[in-house]
Formats: C-alpha cells, structure tokens, sequence
C-alpha cells in the first residue's frame, strides 16, 4: 500500500511539474508583454517594471524562482489588478466555488444513487426507462446550457429562484443544479449497471432464499457492493464540477475562483492564469490520488501493487 | 397402452442433412447491424444524426439570407416566416448561422476523432505488439500526459496560440489520443498471442502485415466505439471553450459563440440562445446514443 501511494505520488508530482512546466513557457511564448497594455512606458520605467517582477534575469532564473514560489504557494502579482496578487484572488473565490462545488457534488451522488438504485430494481420497466431517459438527457445537455434554461424558465420567467449574485441559500440552488446534472446523469447510469450486475450475484440469491425482504437485500446486500464504481467516479466528478464552475459562476454572476480564471483568460492577465491553472492541478491531481487510495481501503479485492507485465 | 411397431418408421440418417444449417450464415457486420437495429434509442439517435448532417450540408442554401452578412434595419427579430429562427444583434440570420454553426461543431467532432485514432492506433499498437522496455516507456508517457487536466491544457493552448479551428483540433488531440492508445494496446496485448497470428508469422509475414491485417481489424469495435463517443466530447469542448470566449472568430459561427452572443440578451431575445443550445445538445445526444448503440451491439456480453 505505501509503495503504491508513493508510486502514484511521484506520478503525480512529474505530471504537476510537467504543467507548471508548460505554463511557464507558454506564457513566454505568448504575444505580448504584461505590460503592453499600458501606454507606451518611458524605457527605464519600463526597466524598473521588469526589474521588480523579475523579468530582466534570464529565463532559466526566472523558471527556477517560478518552481520555488509554486513551492513556497506563491503564485505571484496579478498583472492586471495592480494591489492584488494571485494568492488574494485564490483565498477570496476558492471558499465561494468550494461552497457551491460541494452543494453540487451533494446533489449530484444523492440524485445519481437514487435514479440508478430505482432504474436497477425495476429494470425494463417504465420506471427504468424514465430513469435512464432523464440520464441521457442530463449527460447530452451541457452544464452551461443547463444552466442558462433553468435561469430563464424557473427564475426569470417563473421567479421561483433568484436569477443571479451570491447571497443567500436560494441563490445557490440553481447554480449547484445546473452543475450537478452532467455527474448526476453519469453516477445514475454507473450505479444502474452496477447494481444489475451485484443483484445477478450468487450472494443476492442466498439472501432471498433465507426470506430477506426486497428491502433488506437492496439496502444491506446489493448498494454496498454497488457502490465500488461510484467511488472510481468521484475523481472525474470533481474536474468536472470544477471545470463547469468556469462558466456556471459567470452566467449566475458568482464572484467564484472560476469566474474570476474566466474573467483573466479574456484579459489576457498571464500570471491570474498560470496561478490559477496551477491550483487547480494541484487540486484535481490530489483529489484522484484520494480518490484511488480510498477504493483500495474500500475493496480489499483491489490488488494496489500496480499492474504486473503484460497484464 | 401397447403400440404396435408397425406405427414407427425409420428415416435413417443423411449426413448432409444433419450438417445442414438451416440460419443463413451472417458476417459480424452484418449481426451488429441486426442487434443495431432492435435498439430503439440507438436507431433514433441514428435517424437525428442523418438529419442533422443533411441540414448541416443543405441547411445554410435553404435560406436566402447569408450567415455574415449584417442587416441592422433588422436586428434582434423574433422568429417568422421571413427569418425562421429569427435574427441576432447585428440582423444575421440565426437559421443560417445554426447550420453553418453545424459544419463547424460536426467537423471539429470528426476531425478530434481522426487525428486521435490515427495518433492512438499507432502508438497503442506498437506499444502493445512491441511489449517490453518500449511498452513500459511509451505508457508512462502516456500515463504522465494523462495527468495533465483536459480541460485546463486545452484552455492553456488557445490562450496561447490565439484562437482558430487548427488550434482547437490540436489543443484537444493533444491528449485525447491517450484513451484511444490505452485501448488499441490493451487489444493487440490480447490478440498478439492468438494461435493465428502465430501462423501469419510462421509464413513469414512481417509486422506492419500482421498490424494491418490481423490485429487492427480485430480491434475495429472498440475502436469504433471510442471514436463515436470521442466526437460529442469534442463538440462539447467547442461549445465550452467557444462560451468563455476563446473560441472562434467572428464572422465565423459555431454553437457556441451563437450561445456566448445570445447569453447577455436572454431576457428580450431567448431565441438567440435557444435554438444554438437546443441543436448542441440534440447533436451530442445523438451521438452519445449511436455510440452505446455500437457499443451493445458490438459486443453482446456487455448488454444489459
């Protein structure tokens, strides 16, 4: 076990370098310079500019002082908003995306169980068609479509919920639901074949054979085992619903770390992207490492020594 | 009860009748496409599909009006018997612009497809026939570049390369091919070891021969399956990238910048979201459908 985590670490650590590695260099390579906005600088202002950002060492320093701040959780100034460095922007819209990431994950594994739980016990039924009909639709309508109909019909044109900004519990619900529909979809057609296949199972029959109630079987027996695919799925999950939070928090007007990564691509504010991109790489990558070390705890049949040659 | 035995006959036995066989012989493409046909979904999808192609190609002559062209006399109308799906900001025809905005997302879908089946065979396939040192080099570095977030690359890249069609395809087939080339090894690992491909090789068949011949073709369902399933990710991705702004350049019109154009009028003039909306996730349903279809239909130890 504590090769395996040490062999996904390391892993993990070369493909984390890769990125801050290829961030760094694309944003050399990008046109432009940070300060070309400006108008045209007097060139010792400009000298002096470089000087404080560290731009006039050669590149090789200035790649080995980027990796060490990473390191250090420095991710620099923002080119942009001249008083806030990209760490301000991380502390002040993480917490709001982690909210509404977390309401959406919620939502997400509760609705998806249940779908699959009741397409899998009715199976070839209407029940089960419904079901499956609803997760196809959940999986074909993009998060950001999603998101933009539940605004116009439920809060615009019905006015159930607010149509945007951050406030109140209300004003979260139609965020989380437009970016939990994709996973929901998804985690209701894993849990339904999941769930046709354990029931299939010699155990199931004994169960029934010694009198349990259909009740007792699904609830004791069946979802446990069940639920082993669900847990490989949480890692995808997470990119998913952050990788929604681009552009659900820009179309509810949610002052989240997504919007704000959306907000620096259009500007062109290099170090807010590089920052950004490096902290949600750290983010995923550690959320599927926990995710993968979680299922060797929960299904001891895992071997996690790594495949061996040839298989 | 006694029965006499003048009452039974004997036939006698016909060998050429017993190795008869009565079912009309089917090739594999031909029992796919029965068990293809059974599922409902799946052939509706296939039915949405061909109509979304056809307009895609016919659409855009269907209408007098060009999917460029500004008319601001008649900016923002909703949808008539002169402007079917009614007009945008700057009077453009929004029925012109969805199919055009159908070429576009189509295209990029089969073009991401390609490109990742012909870096993926190639790389899977001689990862998994060579095996060994090289196998175990080329899938750490495929597992590596598999670390790397999709999305997030994907973004990276257009930021970088400035935005266009050519960047797109690149950005997202720059690890795309990796699912394709995890698939492809996994097959020919399997197949390598088939008594046939042993006979191939013992009558002196060299390996390109053996790639082409043997182990790719008996590959080909899971092959099709992931490319039809990789073309509606690719169209999402168009959409989504094309929606934060870091998609195509106008005139040019793709689904998503028609949805990224209508988002801001949703409150006056919902059909200039809608309809884009409504056509990205009819097209990705689509495609989805026909790809489980295949995907039972290929192999009926998978249904259900």
């Amino acid at each position: 076990m504590a090769k395996y985590i040490g062999k996904r670490l390391l892993y993990m650590l070369i493909s984390l370098w890769l990125i801050i590695t290829a961030t760094f260099f694309f944003m050399r390579i990008a046109p432009g310079n940070p300060f070309t906005s400006e108008k045209q600088l007097p060139p010792e202002i400009e000298a002096n500019l470089n000087a404080h950002y560290g731009l006039d060492k050669p590149w090789y320093a200035q790649y080995g002082d980027y990796l060490l701040k990473v390191v250090k959780w420095d991710f620099g100034p923002s080119f942009k908003y001249k008083s806030q460095t990209v760490n301000d922007l991380i502390s002040e819209g993480f917490p709001v995306s982690f909210i509404l990431g977390m309401e959406a994950i919620l939502l997400a594994v509760a609705f998806g169980l249940i779908l699959g739980i009741i397409a899998a016990l009715k199976h070839n039924k209407w029940q089960d068609y419904t079901a499956m009909i609803i997760a196809v639709a959940g999986i074909s309508v993009p998060s950001f479509i999603m998101a933009t109909f539940l605004q116009y019909f439920l809060a615009i044109k019905m006015g159930i919920f607010p149509v945007a900004r951050f406030e109140t519990f209300m004003h979260t619900v139609l965020p989380a639901l437009a970016l939990a529909s994709t996973p929901m979809a998804f985690i209701a057609r894993l849990t339904r074949s999941s769930m046709l296949e354990v029931m299939s199972n010699d155990y199931i029959k004994t169960a029934k054979a010694k009198g349990l109630s259909q009740g007792v079987i699904t609830v004791k027996h069946a979802i446990r085992n069940a639920l082993l695919p669900v847990v490989t799925y949480m890692g995808p999950l997470t990119a998913g619903i952050l990788t929604g939070s681009f552009v659900i928090e820009r179309i509810f007007g949610i002052p989240g770390l997504g919007a704000h990564f959306v907000t620096s691509i259009t500007n062109r504010d290099y170090t807010v992207i590089m920052g950004v991109t490096v902290f949600y790489s750290i983010i995923l990558l550690a959320s599927i490492l926990l995710v993968d070390i979680a299922y060797g705890i929960i299904d001891p049949r895992i071997k996690l020594a790594g495949g061996k040659k040839g298989e | 009860m006694q029965i006499s035995k003048d009452k039974f006959q004997l036939v006698g036995t016909k060998i050429s009748e017993a190795e008869k066989i009565s079912k009309p012989s089917l090739s594999f493409w031909k029992d796919v496409f029965i068990r293809f046909r059974k599922n409902k979904l799946a052939m509706f999808g296939l039915v949405l599909l061909a109509i979304l192609i056809f307009m895609a190609i016919f659409g855009p002559y269907m209408t007098e009006y060009d999917y460029a062209t500004n008319d601001l006399t008649n900016k923002n109308q909703a949808p008539s018997s002169e402007h079917w799906f009614g007009t945008d900001d700057l009077g453009r025809d929004v029925f012109a612009r969805t199919w055009e905005g159908a070429r576009i997302s189509i295209f990029i879908g089969v073009a991401a497809a390609l490109i990742d089946l012909f870096i993926g065979v190639l790389w899977g396939g001689i990862s998994g026939y060579k095996g060994g040192r090289t196998d175990e080099m080329m899938m750490r570095f495929a597992d590596v570049l598999y670390g790397v977030p999709y999305l997030l690359l994907v973004i990276l890249l257009m930021v970088v390369l400035g935005q266009g069609l050519g960047t797109m395809i690149l950005a997202m087939t720059i690890t795309g091919w990796i699912n394709m080339a995890r698939i492809v090894r996994g097959q020919v690992l399997s197949l390598k070891s088939q008594e046939y491909v042993l006979a191939s090789k013992t009558l002196g068949a060299n390996t390109s021969r053996i790639m082409a011949k043997h182990l790719i073709p008996n590959s080909m369902a899971p092959i099709l399956v992931t490319m039809t399933l990789t073309i509606p990710n690719a169209i999402f991705t168009e959409a989504f990238l094309s929606f934060i702004g870091l998609g195509l350049t106008p005139p040019l019109a793709s689904w998503g910048t028609m949805a990224n154009d209508g988002l801001p009028a949703i409150r006056y003039y919902p059909w200039r979201l809608f309809f884009p909306a409504i056509f990205i996730s009819l097209t990705i349903f689509a495609f989805n459908v026909v790809g489980d279809g295949l995907r039972d239909a290929l192999d009926p130890r998978l249904r259900k």
